[in-house]
């Protein structure tokens, strides 16, 4: 395998840290909403789509499909930059890692890794199932 | 909403495309005298102003000031590249409030001479790109995203984004300021270094110096001076974005935009006789190109092949300047050109080998931001008024 890109560490917040703690415990979680019972991505305080604050983190299965996906090419490492469409609906942007580049394909199968950041912690990304 | 009664009487484009020995206000202050001079008005006339968050002091007040100005109403309206097209909009709705009869718009940067990159100071505060970071998105790359996608939905290909490219080099052969004259083919633009899947080099927009500015005045105020008469009659806006993940690629805020401008107009847009199209990518074109209805949706890698974009040969003349693609895009910001570009042509300024005959009706979009993940749209519809 190539050298990868290694993520960026996300810089968090009061909103948004408790997602990137269990990321970092390599359990990924997307928004739900206890009023209108409707996953969402990114997770936030307010449902985006009723506007209850009655929102929280669920685990999620971590499977998906290519939505997009463009390949930085001109980058110091390579690197496969995609939406990928979850199992429970929303679409998140993401990179698509341990995979041959040339071979991704929108519709393909991904399921969820965890990638080590500039400073170790872990951010989720997909990989070709 | 009733036609307005604001006219575009100012224009000006920058012939710089590198601002060696300036300062960024000076920029401002040459485009601003330039669209006076074209209006035949002074800086005295001037009561609105509208620039965007980029302005150096706080949007509008340090340059307000530099420039002599003494105004009543200001805007500093930003939704990237496209908020010259908004600005248009909210100057004629000041104009009908009352709240001002002559607005100026300015646009200048020198990102080219000062090597300031198209991509925005990261803020973690946004709540939106925190989760997006980490992953490298950058403007090229999320472009990329909704090519990819197009290219998937609607078996739309690189040689017909590559016509896009070659389209507007054809038209810049002929623009002694654009910033790349060479007529270039469709293979040269696939040959060129890929970028960002799949879209290469040639894809690409120029990076500029440079700016520009128009005056927007009300109906009374145009009636006295002499330049040929370009009247706004309908303007449109909106924004997209990811939508608590329910992300759809397949069209941009153009289509809103457009629809809403169109309405306004009582025009269809078979009736647009040149557009200039915000074309920072080749894929940003093409797909504003079908969301305002100029080719039905989908279908716009055929309507663009083969020339479809070259003035005087094509299906529909657009960015006869040579567009960001080949002339200019001041500070990685395009919307300014597309109307100077529109204006030119409605009064039979154009280039004379890209002069629609009979240019009565032009449109002008403008997309700024990511397409692929928040961006803004802006719409005008200019008609020549004499
Ligand atoms: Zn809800």
């Amino acid at each position: 395998m190539a050298q990868q890109r290694v993520p960026t560490t996300p810089t968090t917040n009061h909103e948004n840290r408790a997602f990137w703690e269990a990321a970092d415990e390599q359990q990924f979680m997307i928004g739900h909403c206890r009023a209108c019972n409707e996953p969402h991505f990114y997770p936030r305080a307010l449902c985006p789509f009723c506007f209850s604050d009655e929102t929280e983190l669920r685990q999620a299965s971590g499977e998906g499909h290519i939505y997009a996906v463009s390949v930085m090419r001109r980058a110091p490492v390579p690197y496969a930059l995609a939406y990928v469409t979850l199992a429970e609906g929303p679409v998140m942007m993401t990179n698509i890692v341990n995979c041959d580049f040339d071979a991704l394909a929108i519709g393909q199968a991904v399921e969820v890794t965890f990638q080590a950041s500039e400073d170790g912690t872990k951010v989720p990304v997909f990989q070709p199932v | 909403m009733t036609a307005s009664k604001a006219y575009i009487a100012g224009a000006f484009e920058h012939p710089t495309r590198k601002a060696e020995g300036k300062s960024l206000a000076q920029l401002y202050g040459e485009v601003a005298k330039g669209a006076l001079e074209d209006a035949g008005l002074t800086h005295h006339d001037v009561d609105g102003f509208f620039c965007d968050t980029e302005a150096p002091g706080l949007g509008p007040l340090s340059l307000v000031d530099y420039l002599g100005l003494n105004v009543r109403h200001v805007d500093n309206t930003d939704t990237g590249g496209s908020a010259y097209l908004l600005h248009v909009a909210h100057a004629a709705q000041a104009i009908a409030a009352g709240k001002c009869s002559v607005a100026l718009i300015v646009l200048a940067g020198r990102p080219r001479t000062s090597g300031q990159n198209a991509e925005p100071p990261v803020d973690w505060n946004v709540p939106d790109m925190t989760f997006e970071l980490p992953y490298g998105p950058l403007v090229v790359n999320t472009y990329g995203l909704c090519a990819s996608r197009h290219m998937y939905e609607y078996g739309t290909t690189s040689e017909q984004l590559a016509w896009i490219k070659v389209a507007a080099s054809h038209h810049a052969s002929h623009n002694p300021n654009a910033m790349l004259r060479k007529i270039v083919t469709v293979e040269d633009v696939l040959e060129s270094p890929m970028i960002s899947d799949p879209l290469h080099r040639l894809d690409c927009c120029v990076v500029s110096d440079g700016g520009g500015a128009l005056l927007v005045v009300s109906e009374e105020i145009a009636r006295e001076l002499k330049r040929p008469k370009v009247r706004l009659i309908g303007s449109g806006e909106a924004v997209k974005h990811q939508n608590g993940g329910r992300i759809d690629l397949s069209h941009s805020a153009a289509t809103e935009a457009g629809k809403i401008a169109f309405g306004e107009a009582r025009i269809t847009p078979a009736d647009i006789k040149y557009a200039s199209i915000y074309d920072s990518f080749t894929i940003t074109l093409l797909m504003q190109i079908e969301d305002l209805g100029l080719c039905q949706k989908g279908k716009g890698g055929a309507f663009v092949a083969d020339g479809g974009l070259i003035s005087g040969q094509g299906r529909l003349a657009v960015n006869t300047d040579g567009g960001g693609l080949c002339n200019n895009h001041p500070n990685n910001r395009g919307g300014i050109t597309k109307i100077i570009e529109a204006v030119r042509q409605l009064r039979g300024e154009a280039h004379s080998a890209v002069q629609v005959p009979n240019c009565d009706l032009a449109l002008a979009s403008g997309m700024g931001g990511w397409m692929g993940s928040r961006h803004g749209s802006g719409v005008v519809i200019l008609e020549r008024a004499d």
